[in-house]
Protein backbone atom coordinates (compact mmCIF):
# COMPACT_ATOMS: atom_id res chain seq x y z
CA UNK A 1 0.00 0.00 0.00
CA UNK A 2 3.03 2.24 -0.05
CA UNK A 3 3.33 4.73 -2.85
CA UNK A 4 6.39 6.37 -4.36
CA UNK A 5 7.23 9.93 -3.53
CA UNK A 6 9.95 11.85 -5.31
CA UNK A 7 12.09 14.28 -3.30
CA UNK A 8 14.35 16.93 -4.78
CA UNK A 9 17.12 18.89 -3.09
CA UNK A 10 16.76 22.58 -3.80
CA UNK A 11 19.19 25.27 -2.89
CA UNK A 12 17.52 28.45 -1.73
CA UNK A 13 18.28 30.24 -4.93
CA UNK A 14 16.10 32.21 -7.25
CA UNK A 15 14.43 30.15 -9.94
CA UNK A 16 15.36 26.68 -8.71
CA UNK A 17 11.79 25.57 -8.01
CA UNK A 18 10.74 26.86 -11.38
CA UNK A 19 13.61 24.98 -13.04
CA UNK A 20 12.57 21.75 -11.36
CA UNK A 21 8.92 22.10 -12.31
CA UNK A 22 9.80 23.12 -15.86
CA UNK A 23 11.92 19.98 -16.16
CA UNK A 24 8.95 17.87 -15.08
CA UNK A 25 6.60 19.67 -17.44
CA UNK A 26 8.94 18.98 -20.35
CA UNK A 27 9.02 15.31 -19.40
CA UNK A 28 5.21 15.25 -19.44
CA UNK A 29 4.98 14.48 -15.74
CA UNK A 30 1.86 15.52 -13.88
CA UNK A 31 2.05 16.44 -10.22
CA UNK A 32 -0.68 15.07 -7.98
CA UNK A 33 0.53 16.40 -4.66
CA UNK A 34 3.35 18.68 -3.64
CA UNK A 35 4.97 20.24 -0.60
CA UNK A 36 8.18 22.01 0.26
CA UNK A 37 10.11 21.67 3.49
CA UNK A 38 12.38 24.64 3.80
CA UNK A 39 15.23 25.81 5.98
CA UNK A 40 17.17 29.04 5.59
CA UNK A 41 19.65 27.44 3.17
CA UNK A 42 17.86 24.74 1.31
CA UNK A 43 14.52 23.14 0.68
CA UNK A 44 13.24 19.67 -0.05
CA UNK A 45 10.57 19.50 -2.67
CA UNK A 46 8.37 16.44 -2.18
CA UNK A 47 5.93 15.31 -4.81
CA UNK A 48 3.58 12.55 -5.76
CA UNK A 49 3.55 12.34 -9.55
CA UNK A 50 1.87 10.15 -12.12
CA UNK A 51 5.21 8.78 -13.40
CA UNK A 52 7.79 8.72 -10.59
CA UNK A 53 10.57 6.88 -12.46
CA UNK A 54 10.36 9.16 -15.49
CA UNK A 55 10.28 12.17 -13.19
CA UNK A 56 13.43 11.00 -11.39
CA UNK A 57 15.24 10.38 -14.65
CA UNK A 58 14.34 13.78 -16.09
CA UNK A 59 15.32 15.62 -12.92
CA UNK A 60 18.65 13.83 -12.63
CA UNK A 61 19.47 14.57 -16.23
CA UNK A 62 18.67 18.16 -15.42
CA UNK A 63 21.30 18.09 -12.67
CA UNK A 64 19.00 17.77 -9.64
CA UNK A 65 19.65 15.50 -6.68
CA UNK A 66 16.61 13.36 -6.17
CA UNK A 67 15.48 10.42 -4.15
CA UNK A 68 12.47 8.16 -4.23
CA UNK A 69 10.99 7.43 -0.85
CA UNK A 70 7.86 5.66 0.26
CA UNK A 71 4.81 7.24 1.80
CA UNK A 72 1.16 6.32 2.10
CA UNK A 73 -1.86 8.05 0.59
CA UNK A 74 -4.84 8.18 2.92
CA UNK A 75 -8.45 8.96 2.14
CA UNK A 76 -9.87 11.35 4.75
CA UNK A 77 -13.47 12.37 5.37
CA UNK A 78 -13.80 15.86 3.95
CA UNK A 79 -15.34 17.46 7.04
CA UNK A 80 -14.12 19.02 10.29
CA UNK A 81 -12.11 16.53 12.31
CA UNK A 82 -11.46 14.18 9.38
CA UNK A 83 -7.69 14.30 9.56
CA UNK A 84 -7.66 14.62 13.33
CA UNK A 85 -9.42 11.29 13.53
CA UNK A 86 -6.62 9.59 11.64
CA UNK A 87 -3.92 11.30 13.65
CA UNK A 88 -5.61 10.19 16.86
CA UNK A 89 -5.32 6.57 15.77
CA UNK A 90 -1.62 7.04 15.12
CA UNK A 91 -1.10 8.86 18.39
CA UNK A 92 -2.81 6.10 20.34
CA UNK A 93 -0.60 3.56 18.67
CA UNK A 94 2.57 5.47 19.41
CA UNK A 95 3.38 6.29 15.81
CA UNK A 96 5.17 9.57 14.99
CA UNK A 97 4.15 11.53 11.93
CA UNK A 98 7.14 12.88 10.06
CA UNK A 99 5.18 14.95 7.62
CA UNK A 100 1.81 15.22 6.01
CA UNK A 101 0.50 17.16 3.03
CA UNK A 102 -2.57 17.16 0.82
CA UNK A 103 -3.34 16.07 -2.69
CA UNK A 104 -4.68 18.52 -5.23
CA UNK A 105 -7.65 16.25 -6.00
CA UNK A 106 -10.23 14.38 -4.09
CA UNK A 107 -11.12 10.75 -4.45
CA UNK A 108 -14.89 10.66 -4.59
CA UNK A 109 -16.10 12.38 -1.44
CA UNK A 110 -12.79 12.00 0.39
CA UNK A 111 -9.86 14.34 0.65
CA UNK A 112 -6.48 12.73 0.09
CA UNK A 113 -3.38 13.25 2.18
CA UNK A 114 0.20 12.04 1.93
CA UNK A 115 1.52 10.67 5.17
CA UNK A 116 4.95 9.65 6.28
CA UNK A 117 5.55 8.16 9.69
CA UNK A 118 8.43 6.61 11.54
CA UNK A 119 6.97 3.15 10.87
CA UNK A 120 5.12 2.79 7.60
CA UNK A 121 4.36 -0.94 7.88
CA UNK A 122 2.76 -0.57 11.26
CA UNK A 123 0.83 2.50 10.11
CA UNK A 124 -0.59 0.61 7.16
CA UNK A 125 -1.67 -2.34 9.33
CA UNK A 126 -3.33 -0.19 11.93
CA UNK A 127 -5.13 2.12 9.52
CA UNK A 128 -6.38 -0.79 7.48
CA UNK A 129 -7.59 -2.55 10.59
CA UNK A 130 -9.55 0.60 11.45
CA UNK A 131 -11.11 0.62 8.00
CA UNK A 132 -9.29 3.74 6.76
CA UNK A 133 -9.02 3.86 2.99
CA UNK A 134 -5.46 3.73 1.63
CA UNK A 135 -4.67 4.22 -2.05
CA UNK A 136 -2.21 1.99 -3.87
CA UNK A 137 0.13 3.31 -6.55
CA UNK A 138 -2.22 2.33 -9.34
CA UNK A 139 -5.05 4.34 -7.81
CA UNK A 140 -2.75 7.33 -7.42
CA UNK A 141 -1.58 7.13 -11.03
CA UNK A 142 -5.20 7.07 -12.23
CA UNK A 143 -6.34 10.07 -10.25
CA UNK B 1 71.74 1.44 4.28
CA UNK B 2 73.95 4.52 4.61
CA UNK B 3 76.02 6.29 2.00
CA UNK B 4 77.83 8.47 4.50
CA UNK B 5 77.08 7.00 7.89
CA UNK B 6 79.24 9.45 9.78
CA UNK B 7 77.42 12.53 8.54
CA UNK B 8 73.99 10.94 8.43
CA UNK B 9 74.15 9.86 12.06
CA UNK B 10 76.23 12.70 13.47
CA UNK B 11 75.22 13.46 17.04
CA UNK B 12 72.87 16.42 17.29
CA UNK B 13 75.37 18.35 19.32
CA UNK B 14 78.06 17.94 16.70
CA UNK B 15 75.60 18.62 13.89
CA UNK B 16 74.54 21.95 15.43
CA UNK B 17 78.18 22.86 15.96
CA UNK B 18 78.97 22.11 12.33
CA UNK B 19 75.91 24.01 11.15
CA UNK B 20 76.84 27.10 13.13
CA UNK B 21 80.38 27.04 11.82
CA UNK B 22 79.13 26.68 8.24
CA UNK B 23 76.38 29.27 8.68
CA UNK B 24 78.83 31.89 9.89
CA UNK B 25 81.05 31.12 6.94
CA UNK B 26 78.34 31.22 4.28
CA UNK B 27 76.82 34.44 5.63
CA UNK B 28 80.18 36.15 5.50
CA UNK B 29 80.86 34.68 2.07
CA UNK B 30 77.50 35.87 0.70
CA UNK B 31 77.87 39.32 2.25
CA UNK B 32 81.30 39.83 0.80
CA UNK B 33 80.62 38.48 -2.68
CA UNK B 34 77.00 39.17 -3.60
CA UNK B 35 75.89 42.84 -3.73
CA UNK B 36 72.28 41.74 -3.31
CA UNK B 37 73.01 40.28 0.13
CA UNK B 38 75.22 43.16 1.18
CA UNK B 39 72.44 45.61 0.40
CA UNK B 40 69.81 43.55 2.23
CA UNK B 41 72.01 43.14 5.31
CA UNK B 42 72.93 46.81 5.36
CA UNK B 43 69.32 47.88 5.11
CA UNK B 44 68.50 46.19 8.39
CA UNK B 45 71.86 47.00 9.92
CA UNK B 46 73.18 43.50 10.39
CA UNK B 47 76.74 42.32 9.90
CA UNK B 48 77.92 38.74 9.39
CA UNK B 49 79.74 38.95 12.77
CA UNK B 50 76.35 39.41 14.48
CA UNK B 51 75.55 35.76 13.83
CA UNK B 52 76.74 34.08 17.01
CA UNK B 53 74.26 31.24 17.32
CA UNK B 54 71.95 29.32 15.00
CA UNK B 55 69.00 31.21 16.49
CA UNK B 56 70.55 34.47 15.30
CA UNK B 57 69.63 33.48 11.78
CA UNK B 58 66.24 35.05 12.45
CA UNK B 59 67.80 38.54 12.21
CA UNK B 60 68.83 37.97 8.60
CA UNK B 61 66.38 39.17 5.91
CA UNK B 62 64.61 36.57 3.78
CA UNK B 63 65.35 35.93 0.12
CA UNK B 64 62.32 35.50 -2.10
CA UNK B 65 61.78 34.11 -5.55
CA UNK B 66 60.99 37.65 -6.71
CA UNK B 67 64.42 38.78 -5.50
CA UNK B 68 66.05 36.11 -7.63
CA UNK B 69 64.11 37.16 -10.71
CA UNK B 70 65.15 40.76 -10.30
CA UNK B 71 68.82 39.95 -10.60
CA UNK B 72 68.33 37.80 -13.73
CA UNK B 73 70.46 36.24 -15.04
CA UNK B 74 73.68 36.10 -12.99
CA UNK B 75 73.14 38.68 -10.25
CA UNK B 76 73.20 36.14 -7.43
CA UNK B 77 76.43 34.45 -8.49
CA UNK B 78 79.15 34.64 -5.87
CA UNK B 79 81.96 33.48 -8.17
CA UNK B 80 83.11 34.51 -11.65
CA UNK B 81 81.50 32.57 -14.50
CA UNK B 82 84.77 30.75 -15.13
CA UNK B 83 84.22 28.96 -11.81
CA UNK B 84 80.71 27.91 -12.81
CA UNK B 85 80.60 24.50 -14.48
CA UNK B 86 76.86 24.05 -14.93
CA UNK B 87 73.77 26.22 -15.09
CA UNK B 88 70.20 25.29 -14.26
CA UNK B 89 67.10 27.36 -14.47
CA UNK B 90 63.48 27.23 -13.42
CA UNK B 91 60.88 27.43 -16.14
CA UNK B 92 59.84 31.04 -15.60
CA UNK B 93 56.16 30.43 -16.25
CA UNK B 94 55.28 33.18 -13.81
CA UNK B 95 57.86 35.74 -14.85
CA UNK B 96 61.56 35.81 -15.52
CA UNK B 97 63.27 32.50 -14.84
CA UNK B 98 65.50 31.92 -11.85
CA UNK B 99 69.06 31.02 -12.83
CA UNK B 100 71.41 28.96 -10.66
CA UNK B 101 75.09 28.29 -11.26
CA UNK B 102 77.02 25.36 -9.80
CA UNK B 103 80.73 25.26 -9.12
CA UNK B 104 82.57 21.97 -9.35
CA UNK B 105 82.22 21.60 -5.61
CA UNK B 106 78.49 22.35 -5.73
CA UNK B 107 78.08 19.42 -8.10
CA UNK B 108 80.00 17.27 -5.61
CA UNK B 109 77.55 18.30 -2.88
CA UNK B 110 74.63 17.52 -5.16
CA UNK B 111 76.05 14.08 -5.97
CA UNK B 112 76.61 13.43 -2.29
CA UNK B 113 73.09 14.31 -1.14
CA UNK B 114 71.49 12.42 -4.02
CA UNK B 115 73.72 9.39 -3.35
CA UNK B 116 72.64 9.47 0.31
CA UNK B 117 68.99 9.79 -0.74
CA UNK B 118 69.07 6.84 -3.13
CA UNK B 119 71.14 4.63 -0.82
CA UNK B 120 68.78 5.41 2.05
CA UNK B 121 65.91 3.64 0.29
CA UNK B 122 68.06 0.65 -0.61
CA UNK B 123 69.24 1.41 -4.14
CA UNK B 124 72.65 -0.11 -4.97
CA UNK B 125 74.93 -0.60 -7.97
CA UNK B 126 72.92 -3.72 -8.77
CA UNK B 127 69.89 -1.59 -9.65
CA UNK B 128 68.75 -0.43 -13.06
CA UNK B 129 67.44 3.06 -12.58
CA UNK B 130 65.18 4.63 -15.17
CA UNK B 131 65.22 8.40 -14.90
CA UNK B 132 62.03 9.76 -16.37
CA UNK B 133 62.40 13.25 -14.98
CA UNK B 134 63.19 15.82 -17.65
CA UNK B 135 66.87 16.28 -18.46
CA UNK B 136 68.07 19.76 -19.29
CA UNK B 137 67.79 23.08 -17.49
CA UNK B 138 65.30 21.47 -15.11
CA UNK B 139 67.22 19.94 -12.20
CA UNK B 140 65.14 16.74 -11.94
CA UNK B 141 66.79 14.59 -14.58
CA UNK B 142 70.43 15.52 -13.98
CA UNK B 143 70.06 15.53 -10.19
CA UNK B 144 68.99 11.91 -10.19
CA UNK B 145 71.57 11.15 -12.85
CA UNK B 146 74.42 12.43 -10.68
CA UNK B 147 73.17 10.51 -7.66
CA UNK B 148 72.79 7.24 -9.55
CA UNK B 149 76.17 7.73 -11.21
CA UNK B 150 77.80 8.25 -7.83
CA UNK B 151 76.45 5.03 -6.35
CA UNK B 152 77.23 3.14 -9.54
CA UNK B 153 73.73 2.01 -10.49
CA UNK B 154 72.95 1.29 -14.14
CA UNK B 155 71.33 4.44 -15.50
CA UNK B 156 68.66 4.51 -18.19
CA UNK B 157 68.59 8.25 -18.96
CA UNK B 158 65.33 8.26 -20.86
CA UNK B 159 64.14 11.70 -19.66
CA UNK B 160 60.45 12.63 -19.56
CA UNK B 161 57.78 11.75 -22.08
CA UNK B 162 57.37 9.04 -24.74
CA UNK B 163 55.22 6.88 -22.53
CA UNK B 164 55.13 3.77 -24.72
CA UNK B 165 58.92 3.71 -24.93
CA UNK B 166 59.21 4.16 -21.16
CA UNK B 167 57.19 1.01 -20.60
CA UNK B 168 59.02 -0.97 -23.30
CA UNK B 169 62.34 -0.05 -21.67
CA UNK B 170 61.09 -1.03 -18.24
CA UNK B 171 59.98 -4.38 -19.59
CA UNK B 172 62.97 -5.10 -21.87
CA UNK B 173 65.78 -3.77 -19.63
CA UNK B 174 64.24 -5.05 -16.40
CA UNK B 175 64.26 -1.62 -14.78
CA UNK B 176 64.20 -1.93 -10.99
CA UNK B 177 63.87 1.74 -9.96
CA UNK B 178 61.65 4.38 -11.51
CA UNK B 179 62.17 8.11 -10.94
CA UNK B 180 59.55 10.58 -12.17
CA UNK B 181 56.71 12.75 -10.97
CA UNK B 182 54.01 10.82 -9.08
CA UNK B 183 51.30 11.81 -11.54
CA UNK B 184 53.41 10.51 -14.42
CA UNK B 185 53.98 7.25 -12.55
CA UNK B 186 50.23 6.74 -12.31
CA UNK B 187 49.86 7.59 -15.97
CA UNK B 188 52.55 5.04 -16.87
CA UNK B 189 50.72 2.34 -14.94
CA UNK B 190 47.45 3.16 -16.59
CA UNK B 191 48.98 3.34 -20.06
CA UNK B 192 50.80 0.02 -19.67
CA UNK B 193 47.61 -1.73 -18.69
CA UNK B 194 45.07 -0.06 -20.96
CA UNK B 195 47.09 0.66 -24.10
CA UNK B 196 49.71 -2.09 -24.09
CA UNK B 197 48.09 -4.89 -22.15
CA UNK B 198 51.07 -5.03 -19.79
CA UNK B 199 50.40 -5.61 -16.11
CA UNK B 200 52.56 -2.99 -14.36
CA UNK B 201 52.83 -5.15 -11.25
CA UNK B 202 54.47 -7.86 -13.37
CA UNK B 203 57.48 -5.64 -14.20
CA UNK B 204 60.78 -6.07 -12.35
CA UNK B 205 60.34 -2.65 -10.77
CA UNK B 206 60.88 -2.69 -7.01
CA UNK B 207 60.72 0.95 -5.99
CA UNK B 208 60.48 4.51 -7.13
CA UNK B 209 61.49 7.99 -6.04
CA UNK B 210 58.76 10.46 -6.84
CA UNK B 211 58.51 14.21 -6.44
CA UNK B 212 58.72 17.62 -8.12
CA UNK B 213 55.01 18.14 -7.42
CA UNK B 214 52.65 17.97 -4.51
CA UNK B 215 51.07 14.58 -3.89
CA UNK B 216 49.15 12.70 -1.24
CA UNK B 217 49.33 9.48 0.76
CA UNK B 218 46.41 8.18 -1.28
CA UNK B 219 48.48 8.63 -4.46
CA UNK B 220 51.39 6.83 -2.84
CA UNK B 221 49.22 3.85 -1.99
CA UNK B 222 47.82 3.83 -5.50
CA UNK B 223 51.28 3.85 -7.11
CA UNK B 224 52.49 1.14 -4.73
CA UNK B 225 49.48 -1.00 -5.47
CA UNK B 226 49.52 -0.66 -9.24
CA UNK B 227 53.23 -1.35 -9.69
CA UNK B 228 53.64 -3.56 -6.65
CA UNK B 229 56.54 -1.37 -5.45
CA UNK B 230 57.60 0.94 -2.63
CA UNK B 231 57.08 4.58 -3.50
CA UNK B 232 59.26 7.22 -1.81
CA UNK B 233 58.93 10.95 -1.61
CA UNK B 234 61.77 13.22 -2.73
CA UNK B 235 61.99 16.97 -2.12
CA UNK B 236 64.13 19.62 -3.67
CA UNK B 237 64.12 22.88 -5.54
CA UNK B 238 66.30 24.55 -8.12
CA UNK B 239 67.01 27.54 -5.90
CA UNK B 240 68.59 25.32 -3.26
CA UNK B 241 70.25 22.60 -5.38
CA UNK B 242 67.55 20.54 -7.12
CA UNK B 243 66.28 17.14 -5.96
CA UNK B 244 68.04 15.76 -2.89
CA UNK B 245 67.38 18.49 -0.34
CA UNK B 246 65.32 15.90 1.54
CA UNK B 247 64.21 12.33 0.92
CA UNK B 248 62.15 9.73 2.72
CA UNK B 249 63.84 6.77 4.33
CA UNK B 250 62.37 3.29 4.39
CA UNK B 251 60.14 4.25 7.31
CA UNK B 252 58.13 6.42 4.88
CA UNK B 253 57.43 8.77 7.72
CA UNK B 254 58.77 12.18 6.80
CA UNK B 255 61.65 13.30 4.60
CA UNK B 256 65.14 13.63 6.09
CA UNK B 257 66.74 16.96 5.33
CA UNK B 258 70.48 16.76 4.82
CA UNK B 259 71.05 19.29 7.52
CA UNK B 260 74.80 19.48 7.18
CA UNK B 261 74.19 21.14 3.79
CA UNK B 262 70.76 22.74 4.11
CA UNK B 263 69.58 24.52 7.23
CA UNK B 264 65.79 24.40 7.65
CA UNK B 265 63.47 26.76 9.47
CA UNK B 266 59.71 26.92 9.67
CA UNK B 267 58.13 30.36 9.81
CA UNK B 268 54.69 31.87 10.03
CA UNK B 269 54.21 32.85 6.38
CA UNK B 270 52.40 36.01 7.35
CA UNK B 271 54.57 37.46 10.08
CA UNK B 272 57.86 35.78 9.19
CA UNK B 273 58.27 34.75 12.84
CA UNK B 274 60.04 31.44 13.46
CA UNK B 275 57.85 28.53 14.58
CA UNK B 276 58.94 25.58 16.67
CA UNK B 277 59.37 21.96 15.59
CA UNK B 278 56.03 20.31 15.01
CA UNK B 279 54.28 23.54 14.06
CA UNK B 280 53.17 23.88 10.49
CA UNK B 281 54.31 26.83 8.43
CA UNK B 282 56.50 27.83 5.51
CA UNK B 283 59.82 26.11 4.99
CA UNK B 284 62.80 28.44 4.77
CA UNK B 285 66.15 27.02 3.66
CA UNK B 286 69.72 28.24 3.87
CA UNK B 287 72.47 26.50 1.93
CA UNK B 288 75.42 25.89 4.23
CA UNK B 289 77.99 24.78 1.67
CA UNK B 290 77.02 26.13 -1.73
CA UNK B 291 79.57 28.29 -3.53
CA UNK B 292 78.03 29.27 -6.87
CA UNK B 293 74.84 30.81 -5.56
CA UNK B 294 74.68 30.77 -1.77
CA UNK B 295 71.05 30.94 -0.70
CA UNK B 296 70.36 32.66 2.59
CA UNK B 297 66.94 32.18 4.19
CA UNK B 298 65.17 31.34 0.97
CA UNK B 299 61.41 31.31 1.31
CA UNK B 300 60.30 28.12 -0.43
CA UNK B 301 56.54 28.92 -0.18
CA UNK B 302 56.13 25.25 0.71
CA UNK B 303 54.06 24.45 3.77
CA UNK B 304 55.29 21.69 6.05
CA UNK B 305 56.53 21.12 9.57
CA UNK B 306 59.72 19.78 11.08
CA UNK B 307 58.82 16.48 12.69
CA UNK B 308 59.97 16.24 16.27
CA UNK B 309 61.61 13.10 17.59
CA UNK B 310 64.14 10.64 16.29
CA UNK B 311 63.61 8.42 13.30
CA UNK B 312 63.80 4.65 13.63
CA UNK B 313 66.32 4.54 10.77
CA UNK B 314 68.97 6.11 12.99
CA UNK B 315 69.56 9.30 11.00
CA UNK B 316 69.82 12.43 13.08
CA UNK B 317 68.83 15.04 10.50
CA UNK B 318 65.34 16.36 11.11
CA UNK B 319 62.48 15.31 8.90
CA UNK B 320 59.89 17.44 7.19
CA UNK B 321 56.42 16.07 6.70
CA UNK B 322 55.05 15.70 3.19
CA UNK B 323 54.53 19.14 1.61
CA UNK B 324 51.05 20.24 2.59
CA UNK B 325 50.48 23.21 0.34
CA UNK B 326 51.84 26.51 -0.86
CA UNK B 327 51.90 29.49 1.43
CA UNK B 328 50.22 31.46 -1.34
CA UNK B 329 47.12 29.35 -0.68
CA UNK B 330 47.08 30.17 3.00
CA UNK B 331 44.14 32.05 4.42
CA UNK B 332 44.09 33.79 7.72
CA UNK B 333 40.76 33.99 9.42
CA UNK B 334 40.23 35.56 12.83
CA UNK B 335 43.97 35.32 13.27
CA UNK B 336 44.07 31.58 12.59
CA UNK B 337 46.16 30.24 9.73
CA UNK B 338 44.43 27.67 7.60
CA UNK B 339 44.75 25.96 4.26
CA UNK B 340 42.13 24.71 1.87
CA UNK B 341 43.58 21.19 2.03
CA UNK B 342 42.72 20.98 5.75
CA UNK B 343 39.11 21.61 4.97
CA UNK B 344 39.25 19.15 2.11
CA UNK B 345 40.67 16.51 4.44
CA UNK B 346 37.84 17.03 6.92
CA UNK B 347 35.20 16.85 4.20
CA UNK B 348 36.61 13.66 2.73
CA UNK B 349 36.49 11.95 6.09
CA UNK B 350 32.72 11.99 5.92
CA UNK B 351 31.31 9.11 3.98
CA UNK B 352 29.57 9.85 0.72
CA UNK B 353 30.46 13.52 0.50
CA UNK B 354 31.97 14.64 -2.80
CA UNK B 355 35.32 16.45 -2.74
CA UNK B 356 33.82 19.49 -4.44
CA UNK B 357 33.87 22.48 -2.16
CA UNK B 358 34.46 26.18 -2.07
CA UNK B 359 35.48 28.46 0.77
CA UNK B 360 33.90 31.88 0.97
CA UNK B 361 35.28 34.48 3.32
CA UNK B 362 33.17 37.43 4.36
CA UNK B 363 33.30 40.06 7.07
CA UNK B 364 29.70 41.02 7.73
CA UNK B 365 30.05 42.64 11.17
CA UNK B 366 33.77 43.39 11.44
CA UNK B 367 34.33 39.73 12.13
CA UNK B 368 35.51 37.15 9.63
CA UNK B 369 33.08 34.45 8.68
CA UNK B 370 33.91 31.33 6.76
CA UNK B 371 31.34 29.61 4.71
CA UNK B 372 32.19 26.25 3.23
CA UNK B 373 29.98 25.21 0.40
CA UNK B 374 29.84 21.48 -0.14
CA UNK B 375 27.98 19.75 -2.91
CA UNK B 376 25.13 17.50 -1.96
CA UNK B 377 25.56 14.11 -3.54
CA UNK B 378 23.13 11.36 -4.41
CA UNK B 379 24.57 9.24 -1.61
CA UNK B 380 24.12 11.85 1.08
CA UNK B 381 20.79 13.31 0.05
CA UNK B 382 17.99 12.41 2.38
CA UNK B 383 14.33 13.21 2.16
CA UNK B 384 14.40 14.33 5.77
CA UNK B 385 15.35 17.85 6.77
CA UNK B 386 16.77 16.70 10.06
CA UNK B 387 19.09 14.21 8.38
CA UNK B 388 20.43 16.85 6.05
CA UNK B 389 20.84 19.16 9.02
CA UNK B 390 22.67 16.39 10.84
CA UNK B 391 25.04 15.97 7.89
CA UNK B 392 25.64 19.72 7.81
CA UNK B 393 26.39 19.77 11.54
CA UNK B 394 28.69 16.79 11.19
CA UNK B 395 30.67 18.58 8.48
CA UNK B 396 30.85 21.75 10.56
CA UNK B 397 32.03 19.83 13.58
CA UNK B 398 34.66 17.86 11.65
CA UNK B 399 36.03 21.01 9.99
CA UNK B 400 36.09 22.86 13.29
CA UNK B 401 38.02 19.99 14.87
CA UNK B 402 40.54 20.09 12.03
CA UNK B 403 41.13 23.82 11.60
CA UNK B 404 40.21 25.04 15.05
CA UNK B 405 37.62 27.60 14.10
CA UNK B 406 33.91 27.59 13.55
CA UNK B 407 32.68 27.54 10.00
CA UNK B 408 29.28 27.56 8.44
CA UNK B 409 28.64 24.73 6.03
CA UNK B 410 26.13 25.20 3.26
CA UNK B 411 25.04 22.27 1.18
CA UNK B 412 24.63 23.21 -2.44
CA UNK B 413 23.27 21.43 -5.46
CA UNK B 414 25.56 19.08 -7.37
CA UNK B 415 27.80 20.47 -10.13
CA UNK B 416 27.22 24.05 -9.05
CA UNK B 417 30.75 24.55 -7.74
CA UNK B 418 33.08 25.39 -10.63
CA UNK B 419 35.40 22.61 -11.77
CA UNK B 420 39.02 23.39 -12.54
CA UNK B 421 41.55 21.72 -14.70
CA UNK B 422 44.82 21.83 -12.85
CA UNK B 423 45.01 24.29 -10.02
CA UNK B 424 41.64 24.75 -8.39
CA UNK B 425 40.47 28.07 -7.07
CA UNK B 426 38.98 27.06 -3.78
CA UNK B 427 38.86 30.32 -1.90
CA UNK B 428 36.73 33.35 -2.63
CA UNK B 429 37.67 36.23 -0.38
CA UNK B 430 34.92 38.81 -0.20
CA UNK B 431 36.31 40.57 2.84
CA UNK B 432 36.97 44.24 2.46
CA UNK B 433 40.14 44.96 4.30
Amino acid sequence: MKIKQISVFLENKKGRLYEALKTLAQAGVNIRALSIADTSDFGILRMIVNKPEEAKKALEEGGFTTKITHVIAVGVRDEPGGLAEILKILYENDINVEYVYAFVEKSGEEALVVLRTNNLEKTIDILQAKGVKLLDSKAVENL
Amino acid sequence: MFWNKEMETLSLEKLRELQLERLKKVVKYAYERVPFYRKKFDEVGIKPEDIKSLEDIKYIPFTSKADLREVYPFGMFAVPLSEIVEIHSSSGTTGKPVVMGYTKNDLEVWKEVMARSLTMIGITREDIIQIAYGYGLFTGGLGFHYGALTIGATIVPVSAGNTRRQIELMRDFGTTVLCCTPSYALYLAEYAKDEMGIDPSGLRLRMGSFGAEMWTEEMRREIEKRFGIKAYNVYGLTEIIGPGVAHECQEQNGLHIWEDHFYPEIIDPETGEPLTDGERGELVLTTLTKEGVPMIRFRTRDITSLLPGECACGRTGRRIERIRGRSDDMIKVRGVMLFPYQIEQAILEIQGVEPHYQIILTRPHHLDEIEVQVEMSKETFSDEVREIEALRKKLEKRIEETVGIRVKVTLVEPKTIPRFEGKAKRVIDKREI
